[in-house]
């Protein structure tokens, strides 16, 4: 979910990989494991940047390159996606055994979970047969500790014949020695002498080979293992996926979430709002002291930058709220349980459980729930995926839906009814994925759910304040970035759109006008339509954008609440209009950055096709039948 | 279900068995081999989801869930005194 610039945007999804380095006798070192053993972690440890971890496989999609330095080297670190083995099955296996295999690292570091060693030695063993440079990295000592599990390191060295370091990289323990161990591989200070496994040639036996050497080691290594803890977290399981409390708990955290975040938000929103204001009359007071003529500050103040502020007061709040609980969530381990509730009603509609998780994250970004399609393993399935990730209403659409459902069904003041909208909004929008992953499996991606293994990885604490600041600065950034990319430049455009006349109607009438007709259709009007129309770039605008046009870009009433409501009263809106362009918001095509990604990652134009018409043909369809029944 | 084989979803909630068999096709059978299920690892059945699939397992010290239906090809000896 911290999905922000770095990992949707360009770099995020390239097929290959351009080595970065800073000094050309930079060493690379590649960072290798099974997927949720705190590789992310590991990495962000070392280089000091903030790749995004999360409690759940198949998080890091892309492959992360950093930079650190140690005793006056630099070295290129390459977090590579967590893979089981290296047979190359879904995209990401094959992104990391392709990087292994070209022998561009000087030195492999295996990352472990220490709380799973021996399935996660099967990697190691399959590394060994690859390359001699490898470090064994042990992660997650603490949780071992926890667990009451006592690990003889220096034994597994001797056993593999590799260097093996012990860290808690969450806490920062133990990476001075890991650096060290890396670096007297890197640089050749210490040649490591892998013990290889003795495995016949047919793959059953190999792989049966490989697994009695791993249990053989993980014997000698491993010892004690508390029963208190596991019991805990069986309890906590059979009770967060239970038969029959797993889906009301499901239920019941996201409405908490959401109504956490409309309690939050309003305060803060009015305030941001009220200060982006008296800032206003500042600027207007500084430009008539320059003499600024009309055609200079009109645009620049009432263009510019009222959208852009509009924008922030918008969608900072709700936004810096949500999203950290978000992470909690997440971090705790909950998200691939989730998975697991949902899997039954994927299956049936002949998809993939994994898409639950794929769902999530289109909750960020939509662009960043495609590229995570790339953990669903049949090509069938991750199609499925892709087509169907914008029917969840992403970052973006999300503070359209709830200030819409705040304004006209529930009233300021009763969160409680705005809270269950909004968790009726998410219901649909996931009723929608299933169904339209349904039909699609039915005709055009025709075929039978394939095989499905899903690993709930163990609850983990989260370390809460860090959790919760990194996010919410996360998010800040990301708005703050989007308000000046997008909603800036709109701005201007809508202000010329709204100032520059065509016989006596402005550009801006003459265009709603046009889209009266359908806006009407669809039980909308031309100029929310319209305000979806010029949101393609992205759906923060959306709103920002009607209200300028209702207000016809002179005088505008504040962005509060009670602002935007009269505003919307006085066009006429009415709950059914409300109601419709709520249903649209949720269903239309998706932004434009999301169309590039499907784009790049089908490398179809059909497909990509497919996955605009589809979400506009749910909407449209809902829109119509709002308007037959009301 | 006495001594003999029985698929997985056969064993009862915290019941474990030896696995004997699995009786699937290649690719599947592959991905389970690289969670560590093979032939003679010990499994044992946790939770079910609410819709009566996936279930969870426990497979060398991790959770795996596996839908019902891909759990039923692999075969367990379930231990006498269980």
């Amino acid at each position: 979910m911290g999905l922000t610039a770095s990992s949707v945007g360009r770099g995020a999804a390239d097929g290959g990989l351009q080595l970065r380095k800073k000094e050309p006798d930079d060493r690379v070192i590649a960072l290798a494991g099974n997927p949720n053993v705190g590789k992310s972690t590991v990495f962000n440890a070392l280089t000091g940047l903030h790749q995004h971890t999360g409690n759940w496989p198949g998080k890091t999609v892309a492959l992360a390159q950093g930079r650190c330095e140690y005793k006056g080297r630099g070295y290129l670190l390459v977090d590579l996606p967590g893979t089981y083995s290296l047979a190359s099955r879904s995209e990401e296996e094959r992104a990391a055994a392709e990087f292994l295999s070209g022998g561009e690292a000087d030195c492999v570091v295996v990352v472990c979970d220490g709380t799973c060693l021996e399935r996660n030695l099967l990697l190691v063993l399959q590394i060994l047969e690859l390359t001699d440079r490898v470090v064994v990295c042990v992660n997650l000592l603490d949780e071992a500790r926890k667990k009451e599990l006592r690990l003889d390191l220096r034994r597994l060295e001797l056993e593999l014949g590799v260097p093996v370091a012990g860290v808690s990289a969450g806490r920062g323990e133990g990476l001075d020695g890991l650096c060290e161990r890396i670096r007297s591989v890197a640089d050749g200070f210490e040649e490591p002498r892998p013990r290889r496994t003795d495995a016949p040639r047919d793959p059953d036996e190999r792989a049966k080979a490989f697994v009695a050497r791993a249990q053989a080691l993980a014997e000698g290594v491993v010892a004690g293992g508390g029963s208190g803890t596991v019991r805990r977290e069986r309890k906590a399981d059979r009770f967060l996926t239970g038969k029959f409390t797993g889906l009301p708990v499901l239920l019941l955290l996201l409405f908490f979430i959401f109504w956490l975040t409309i309690q939050g938000a309003n305060a803060p929103s009015a305030w941001l709002q009220a200060g982006f204001d008296a800032l206003e009359q500042l600027l207007w007071r500084l430009a008539r002291a320059l003499c600024l003529p009309w055609y200079v500050s009109g645009p620049l103040l009432e263009g510019v930058y009222r959208t852009a502020a509009r924008v922030v007061a918008v969608m900072l709040p709700p936004i810096a709220i949500f999203f950290p609980l978000f992470t909690l969530l997440e971090d705790v381990g909950y998200l691939p349980r989730v998975a697991f509730l949902m899997d039954a009603g994927f299956c049936r509609c002949g998809a993939c459980g994994k898409q639950a998780l794929t769902m999530a994250m289109g909750f960020g970004c939509n662009a960043a729930g495609v590229v995570g399609c790339r953990i669903i393993d049949s090509p069938r399935e991750r199609l499925i995926g892709i087509a169907t990730n914008s029917l969840v209403p992403c970052n973006g659409r999300f503070p359209t839906l709830l200030t819409l459902s705040v304004l006209f069904f529930s009233g300021a003041g009763h969160s409680f009814s705005a809270a269950l909208m909004l968790t009726g909004c998410v219901l649909l929008g996931v009723s929608a994925t299933l169904a339209a992953s349904a039909l699609l499996s039915k005709t055009v991606l025709r075929g039978l759910p394939s095989a499905f293994t899903l690993e709930l990885p163990p609850f983990r604490r989260p370390q809460l304040g860090r959790v919760i600041v990194r996010s919410m600065l996360d998010r800040t950034l990301f708005v703050l970035g989007r308000a000046a990319a997008v909603a800036a430049p709109a701005g201007l455009a809508i202000w010329c759109l709204a100032n520059i006349r065509v016989g006596t109607r402005t550009l801006l009438a003459l265009l709603t006008a046009f889209f009266d007709p359908a806006g009407r259709f669809l039980g909308m009007d031309g100029v929310i339509l319209l305000a979806f129309i010029l949101g393609f770039p992205a759906n923060e605008l959306v709103l920002p954008v009607a209200m300028m046009a209702f207000g016809g870009g002179a005088a505008l009433g504040a962005v509060t609440d009670a602002g935007t409501g009269a505003a919307l009263a006085a066009a006429g809106w009415t709950v059914k209009t409300a109601a419709c362009a709520m249903l649209f918001c949720l269903f239309h095509w998706p932004c434009s950055t999301t169309v590039l990604t499907i784009r790049r990652e089908t490398g179809s134009a059909k497909w990509t096709l497919l996955s605009v018409v589809l979400p506009t043909a749910i909407g449209v369809l809902l829109c119509r039948l709002v308007c037959l029944l009301a | 279900m006495g001594n003999g084989l029985a698929g997985l979803p056969e064993l009862r909630e915290g019941q474990a068995g030896s696995v004997e068999a699995m009786r699937m096709e290649l690719s599947m059978r592959r991905r389970l081999m690289d969670l560590g299920l093979v032939p003679g690892t010990c499994v044992r059945r946790l939770q079910t989801a609410p819709a009566g699939s996936p279930i969870v397992f426990e497979i060398r010290g991790a959770k795996i869930a596996l839908r019902r239906k891909d759990a039923a090809d692999v075969l367990v000896r379930v231990a006498p005194w269980d």
